[in-house]
């Protein structure tokens, strides 16, 4: 596959050879001028790059079809296998908070860790984006999909709590007017403008949608001073109401997590700082501070404990710190028996082992299959080339009418003919061959698979082996032949050779598409007859974990390139030919 | 002058409001089901009724319930929703909703009353097992065996650890290429009493230990990953017995006449049902909600059961449950729910699998492939 103007091949007055010599020449005695007077080099690219645009745009529209439907698509599924951006973009402020933990001992994460999740974790659960994160690490730790889900139910229960005392006390604590007046800047005040920003962008990454819309709302850097949790969590509140639900935000009474941190607030530091605050809801904020015994006290962790015990499991905190970055290797470790420990990647336990095991039958098992369908191909090939064209056609259809029939079809065929009361057995039987209780097991196993598929792939090799041998002008065996070769030297010698680029190409082509076969090892193959694209089937369609799914992708298609290479380096691609 | 202004402008509201609200309603819909007779049966229990009211519409099915959360994922990231209303599991349609890719819905709203008058969500009682899953059917995962391949002196095969022992029962037997249920059975057999299995299987030790039960079969196994496979094995004699959804049972043995008999001990209980997608424009949704009120009304449902021996979610069908509609034989009985049946019966676990689904999987495919 060389370039067609290649000096090798072409001698002569070609364009690319005139560019090479004007560079040979002007090495010598300066630069060589065309006719006009413009240099030759500089007159002779512009011709050049006219006719290679011309080219360009004759090929564009298939070119543009293949990237926009085949290559764009592929790699994005492939980047799946590296991408984790779910984690941070859901619980940014958990992740931040983890980084200052160690996570080898066995030591619970801070409070401030707790803190952060609880909030995230409600963001994300009026969202309804907390079980997708669930479910995305349950695939590294089992049961944190659940842990997710029955926490995200129940941490509304404090806030509740917190806003039946506050309301208690007064009316005004369940009013979105009150609350509003509060929070906001006001017309004179400064703005936690900084805030208000990442709290947006925040929900923004969270949702995956770009909420520019006006919130008509902006906190108060005096409140976010004073009640500094309190204000991060309405100001959440209030960029969820006004953009994502469209809801007034005035008009609304904020969500349970807002009464959750003003507990909090006040329990730790805020008592005080109410003090010297007169601005709206001062009375308010004083009288809860009075009461201050009364309001429940705000202890995250034990929050979260109640909510599912789990979050005292110091492995599932492990899972979440583990798979915090946004570009992670677990899916490839996974895909090769390994995982992410505490001391760097280490194996797999030995009964979750699988994939090395199925790549490696997959090879095993492409390559049984590329070898029988040379071995039954070669004389099939072989007769149809050197028996009159009439003939030669009319066989021509036995070989091509089971390629037209349905794969379906054929595969289920195979099941008919090898099961064990299927047509051989009952013949084999019917000879006496095969005592009638103990019939051959020739399917849902490797025999079937490998029977089932070099026949369906048996067109792939005959075919290109055909056209090839077509070539051959048959005058060489018997000139070989009279000058006293044996038939088997004679074929040997001088046909086998000449065959070869036809057995190269019916290998690639039969291996290539054996290796990334899928429903004919699906349905004949039972347990051990399965390749590792049934595997890539489930994950795509069953357990959803498209990361892995896409690793393995990745993987097989990374070794069928370095096996085309590896064959490329030995036989030489050039040396393949189609016909 | 100033009223009749008034009244004219009021009249041409309700007029074109009234015009509107016809034709707010997508004239088609696509139908996401399971293919072969189990859409059959909504086909003729639900879309020909409605047709007949609503002429204009078109109904398209789609027979990919299989891959149906993978594919309502894909749709969900490329922004263009094709379906209308898909029919999955119910653990699919947990976990659609845990995804935000199914949507959630009140069930006094959008779900007709009982025809006893009872409330759509009384009626339907503990069948909604997800915000976003509008039951339809109980179905039940059971064995089915040969009776003509039951060994001399033997008495047919009627507990579950029947099919754990080779020496009474010898022959292959088909299970499903997943650790759901199998895992159940083994250890129930295994001796684990039966509400202590899910706290066993849990453990590593408790999935090793239904494994090596698994073990002991394992060479005389053939395994199933699609629900039409059973049924063939044992028409063609290939296995002994064979655990599937006991509606394809039903139709090897009364529509099919095989030598075929249900073994309802231990059978599994699990619901399927519609979920709406997510994101549908306006008048596709709303033309949705019109069919899902009636296609899962007390009469509806009990009208599937004439097709197909899957029991209707609805409490208020199950005493209009007749006979089948071809053959003219009582129903009752081959529903999973009669008394007789459900003497032992399980109720799928969907929690338990929803965590530990990936986790017994690696192991269980692990262990197969040895």
């Amino acid at each position: 596959m060389t370039d067609a103007t290649d000096p090798d091949k072409f001698t002569g007055a070609t364009p690319d050879n005139a560019l090479r010599n004007s560079d040979r020449a002007e090495e010598q005695a300066g630069p060589v001028l065309a006719a006009d007077g413009t240099p030759l080099k500089r007159s002779l690219s512009r011709a050049l790059r006219r006719q290679k645009l011309r080219a360009l745009g004759l090929i564009a529209p298939l070119l543009i079809f293949v990237l926009v439907t085949f290559i764009a698509p592929i790699a994005d599924m492939l980047f799946r296998s590296v991408e984790n951006q779910i984690v941070s973009n859901t619980i940014p402020n958990t992740v931040q908070a983890l980084t200052e933990w160690e996570g080898t001992g066995d030591d619970l994460p801070p409070q401030s860790a707790y803190e952060a999740m609880y909030f995230d974790l409600f963001l994300a659960a009026e969202a309804k984006q907390h079980t997708r994160l669930g479910s995305r690490l349950n695939y590294e730790q089992a049961g944190i999909s659940s842990l997710f889900r029955t926490t995200g139910r129940s941490l509304d229960d404090i806030g509740d709590d917190v806003q039946d005392v506050l309301e208690d006390m007064d009316e005004s604590w369940g009013e979105g007017p009150f609350w509003y007046d509060m929070m906001w800047v006001g017309n004179s005040g400064e703005a936690a403008r900084d805030l208000f920003d990442t709290k947006r962008s925040q929900l923004a990454r969270m949702t995956g949608e770009s909420l520019s819309g006006d919130v008509n709302f902006m906190p108060s850097a005096q409140m976010a001073e004073m009640l500094p949790l309190t204000t991060q969590a309405y100001t959440s509140w209030a960029i969820f109401a006004a953009l994502v639900d469209g809801d007034t935000v005035k008009e609304e009474e904020p969500w349970e997590a807002v009464f959750t941190a003003l507990a909090y607030d006040l329990q730790n530091g805020g008592a005080e700082r109410v003090a010297a605050y007169d601005g709206a809801g001062a009375a308010q904020l004083q009288q809860a501070v009075e009461n201050l015994d009364q309001i429940p006290q705000i202890d995250f962790q034990a929050i979260m404990a109640e909510a599912d015990e789990d979050w005292n499991n110091v492995a599932n905190w492990r899972t979440i710190k583990l798979y915090s970055p946004d570009y992670t290797p677990g899916y490839f470790l996974n895909a090769v028996d390994m995982q992410d420990g505490l001391d760097g990647f280490e194996a797999r336990p030995e009964n979750q082992q699988i994939y090395m095991m199925l790549f490696k039958r997959t090879l095993f098992m492409s390559l049984m299959i590329t070898g029988s369908c040379i071995l039954l191909g070669y004389p099939v090939a072989w007769i149809l080339a050197n028996l009159p064209m009439r003939t030669a056609n009319i066989l021509m259809i036995l070989v091509l009418l089971p390629f037209w029939t349905s794969l379906l079809v054929r595969t289920s065929a195979w099941k008919v003919m090898l099961q064990q009361q299927g047509v051989i057995n009952d013949v084999l039987v019917w000879l006496g061959l095969v005592a009638d209780n103990d019939r051959l097991i020739m399917i849902n196993n490797q025999f079937g698979t490998i029977v089932a598929m070099t026949h369906i792939l048996l067109p792939f090799m005959i075919l290109p082996l055909y056209s090839v041998m077509q070539t051959i002008p048959p005058s060489y065996l018997r000139a070989a032949k009279s000058l006293g070769a044996t038939n088997w030297t004679a074929f040997w010698r001088v046909y086998f050779p000449q065959s070869v680029p036809g057995i190269g190409a019916g290998s690639i082509l039969v291996f290539i598409l054996a290796i990334g076969y899928y429903i004919t090892p699906e349905i004949v193959g039972g347990t051990t007859g399965t390749f590792i694209s049934n595997r890539i089937a489930y994950h795509i369609s069953s357990s959803l974990n498209w990361g892995l799914a896409a690793a393995l992708g990745s993987i097989l298609l990374a070794v069928v390139l370095i096996l085309y290479w590896a064959y490329d380096k030995i036989v030489g691609i050039d040396n393949v030919k189609l016909g | 002058m100033k009223f009749t202004k008034m009244l004219l402008a009021t009249t041409a509201l309700t007029a074109t409001a009234g015009v509107a609200s016809a034709q707010d309603m997508a004239d088609e819909m696509t139908l996401v089901s399971w293919g072969g007779a189990y859409q059959n049966s909504q086909q003729k229990a639900y879309v020909e009724p409605y047709l007949e009211n609503h002429p204009e519409v078109s109904v398209t099915w789609d027979e990919s319930s299989n891959e149906a959360v993978a594919k309502l994922r894909a749709m969900n990231e490329a922004g263009n929703i094709t379906w209308d209303l898909v029919d999955v599991v119910a653990s699919d349609a947990i976990r659609l909703c845990d995804e935000g890719l199914a949507m959630e819905y009140d069930p006094e709203d959008l779900l007709a009353e009982g025809d006893d008058g009872s409330s759509a969500e009384d009626d339907f009682g503990d069948m909604i097992v997800s915000d976003c899953f509008i039951p339809q059917i109980a179905y039940s995962t059971t064995f089915g065996y040969r009776t003509d391949m039951v060994p001399d002196g033997a008495d047919a095969p009627d507990d579950i650890c029947d099919v754990f022992d080779l020496e009474t029962y010898p022959g292959k037997r088909a299970l499903e290429k997943r650790p759901i249920n199998n895992m159940e059975w083994a250890l129930l057999c295994d001796g684990v009493a039966k509400d202590e299995i899910y706290d066993v299987l849990a453990t590593p030790e408790g999935q090793q230990q239904a494994l090596d039960k698994l073990d002991t079969i394992k060479d005389d196994v053939i395994w199933w990953s699609a629900g039409a496979d059973t049924p063939q094995l044992l028409a063609d004699g290939e296995v002994f017995m064979g655990s599937t959804y006991n509606g394809r049972l039903f139709s090897v043995i009364e529509e099919q006449d095989q030598p075929v008999a249900m073994m309802w001990d231990a059978q599994v209980f699990d619901l399927d049902g519609w979920i709406i997608p997510t994101g549908l424009p306006e008048d596709r949704l709303a033309r949705v909600k019109d069919f899902v009120k009636f296609a899962t009304d007390t009469q509806r449902l009990a009208d599937q059961a004439k097709y197909i021996s899957y029991g209707p979610a609805r409490k208020s069908s199950a005493p209009l449950v007749g006979e089948h509609a071809e053959l003219g034989i009582d129903m009752k009985p081959h529903m999973p729910t009669n008394p007789e049946n459900a003497t032992n019966t399980f109720v799928y676990n969907y929690e338990f699998w929803a965590d530990y689904r990936d986790d017994i999987d690696a192991k269980f495919q692990s262990w197969l492939a040895q």
